[in-house]
């Protein structure tokens, strides 16, 4: 219990210096919204009078207790430019990115883990080494380069190379135009959503591939997995009883690890397949200068990465009875 | 003086070749623009010479062996003049960041204290924030361009490095030859520098050699989405994203420069981890 408290109060202060440093950030930087926002005819009388309603033209200590004060009961703001309240912006984006970010590293984990395991025991020296290239040279893809290939492999390489019909992958968006947008068709959702999770996913899983088959070679050569072979278990129980338990452990790290690179690979993502979600929007922010959203995404993306790294941390107490000494 | 082929006996062929490709694409970094009948920036008779695929002639007769772009650029020059800038500002960047991780671990290493606690916590914060969607802030604030992007890439770099430095001076501290040579009086700075330091740095090399691969990646990752080397400049990102709206009808524009990239990346990321496992430390 003194272990979780203290991890909490760790996680708190954290996040208390992850906003201070992006509100330092963004206050540092030269120019200021209101010169924006103002009409390109405005006078300087009508810049300053927009700079007091929205409250930069006081100090930035009372700029940043203002804003700090208002983040503790909850409130982040009211975005710039879209005149809604930042919570809203952010709720309506984050499901997507939920989604798009979940899914892959799922499929990431089942895949990688399933593959590597393979790997490390059963396969032979020269499938080892094919997978060990594909998987580097995957790992190494920028995930917008990726996107690129795939949409074109699956539009006109489809076209070209005599794919069948269902294999001609929407390009972009998450819904076809000439369908009802308030109504979800999830048929046509999910065939829009295949490439971008695919993007997200491949890299993703060729790093849990390259882990994974690491740490299970590490175990495979453990005293107690060669005393269970020699015990004459069927090989199937040993992979899954004795190396994965083991293996185990360090992948449930790496999931708390790899989780800022699926948030950065998600920008790439929304921005090349135009999907609204917390990337895109944090790219049209930085574009428009709305602080207060980029505040706000800023304050989500570092809370996700230390609720994970905190939930990793707590796994590996329970996964592992070593750890609880110490 | 061993000879060269003995000296190499224990490199495995995997870092070989990479060494190898890495220096080839250096040579060609430099050599290519500088040889080439055509400037990277330079824009011709762009109807009857753009979109000309790799391997053949253009509408004036002229031969591109990896074809032209939506301005009829030759794309070979193009791609090592961007080499020039997507190789340099991930090194220097990676270099850079590197050298901040050191001296900060060093710092926090060696004195602990106050330092260690504010270096650590500064440490862990930027950890949180996912390394793109600080760049994005800071290179969307501060304006695109080379010099941001390398400094942002060394800010935000650094924190391996240092948790590396940090530990491996903590650990080296508090041997006997340390404590031997602050006996006989060496002053501490003479001592960290001199003693700890050199025994410090070696999983940072290794660290800073894989850290280079992901600074070629971010670099090309901002400028594909225009925070990063501003067009007409070549960079490996930013003809990416030039190559993103013909990819339908030219899909060689988007797709070459990625494959180079992912080439430099492989490339660099087998070179660090053969260093590091002859190291014996395992790459992260």
């Amino acid at each position: 219990m003194l272990h979780l408290s203290r991890r909490l109060f760790d996680a708190c202060i954290l996040l208390w210096l992850v906003t201070t440093l992006t509100f330092a950030l963004i206050h540092l930087a030269p120019g200021d919204p209101a010169t924006l926002l103002v009409a390109p005819t405005a006078s300087a009388e009508e810049a300053a009078a927009l700079r007091r309603t929205l409250g930069l033209d006081a100090p930035w200590p009372v700029q940043y207790a203002r804003w700090l004060g208002s983040v503790l009961q909850g409130d982040l703001g009211m975005s710039l430019t879209r005149s809604r309240p930042v919570r809203e912006v952010i709720a309506d984006a984050l499901p997507i990115s939920l989604f798009l970010g979940g899914v892959s590293l799922l499929f990431s984990f089942v895949v990688g883990t399933a593959l590597g395991l393979w790997q490390a025991l059963r396969a032979t020296r020269r499938l080892d080494t094919a997978l060990t290239m594909l998987s580097t040279t995957l790992y190494a893809a920028p995930s917008f380069w990726l996107a690129l290939a795939l949409v074109a492999l699956f539009t006109t390489g489809a076209v070209q190379l005599g794919f069948p019909e269902w294999l001609r992958l929407p390009a972009f968006g998450m819904q076809s135009p000439s369908l009802d947008p308030t109504v979800a068709h999830w048929g046509d959702r999910w065939r829009h959503a295949v490439l971008p999770l695919l993007v997200l996913s491949l890299p993703g899983a060729a790093g849990v591939l390259r882990f994974a088959r690491q740490s299970a070679r590490d175990a495979a050569a453990q005293p107690h997995v060669v005393s269970a072979e020699a015990r004459g278990l069927p090989a199937s129980r040993v992979a899954l009883w004795h190396v994965l338990r083991n293996a185990l452990t360090p992948l449930v790290v790496l999931a708390g690890l790899m989780l800022p690179g699926v948030i950065a690979g998600s920008v790439f993502v929304e921005q090349v397949f135009a999907w609204p979600g917390l990337g895109r929007t944090m790219l049209e922010a930085i574009a428009s200068r709305d602080y207060p959203v980029v505040l706000g995404l800023t304050l989500v993306y570092a809370a996700t990465v230390i609720v994970a790294n905190l939930l990793a941390d707590l796994l590996l107490w329970w996964l592992d009875p070593r750890r609880r000494g110490t | 003086m061993r000879p060269g082929s003995a000296r190499y006996a224990g490199v495995p062929f995997a870092a070989r070749v990479a060494l190898a490709t890495l220096g080839g694409m250096v040579c060609a970094a430099l050599l290519v623009p500088w040889l080439a009948s055509e400037g990277a920036r330079d824009i011709g008779d762009v109807l009857s010479t753009r979109l000309t695929p790799p391997l053949s002639f253009d509408g004036r007769g002229q031969w591109h062996l990896l074809g032209t772009d939506a301005f009829g650029r030759d794309l070979a020059v193009r791609l090592w003049e961007g080499a020039r800038i997507s190789l340099g500002v991930g090194v220097s960047g990676s270099l850079l960041s590197g050298a901040l991780g050191i001296l900060l671990g060093a710092v926090a290493g060696w004195w602990g204290g106050l330092a260690d606690r504010v270096i650590t916590a500064l440490g862990d914060a930027l950890l949180a924030v996912p390394r793109l969607v600080l760049l994005l802030v800071i290179a969307a604030l501060w304006g695109p361009g080379l010099g941001v992007v390398i400094t942002v890439l060394a800010l935000t770099g650094w924190m391996s490095v240092m948790r590396l430095v940090r530990a491996d001076v903590q650990g080296v501290r508090v041997l006997p030859y340390v404590e031997g040579a602050q006996a006989l009086g060496v002053p501490p700075r003479r001592v960290l520098w001199r003693h700890v330091l050199p025994n410090a740095l070696g999983s940072a090399a290794v660290a800073i050699t894989l850290g280079t691969g992901n600074a070629i990646l971010l670099e090309s990752g901002l400028s594909f989405l225009g925070l990063g080397v501003q067009p007409p400049a070549a960079s490996w990102g930013n003809m990416i994203a030039g190559g993103r709206e013909w990819l339908l009808v030219a899909p060689w524009i988007a797709l070459l420069p990625g494959a180079l990239l992912i080439i430099t990346v492989v490339a660099v990321t087998v070179l660090g981890e053969s260093w590091g496992q002859e190291r014996g430390a395992r790459a992260p």
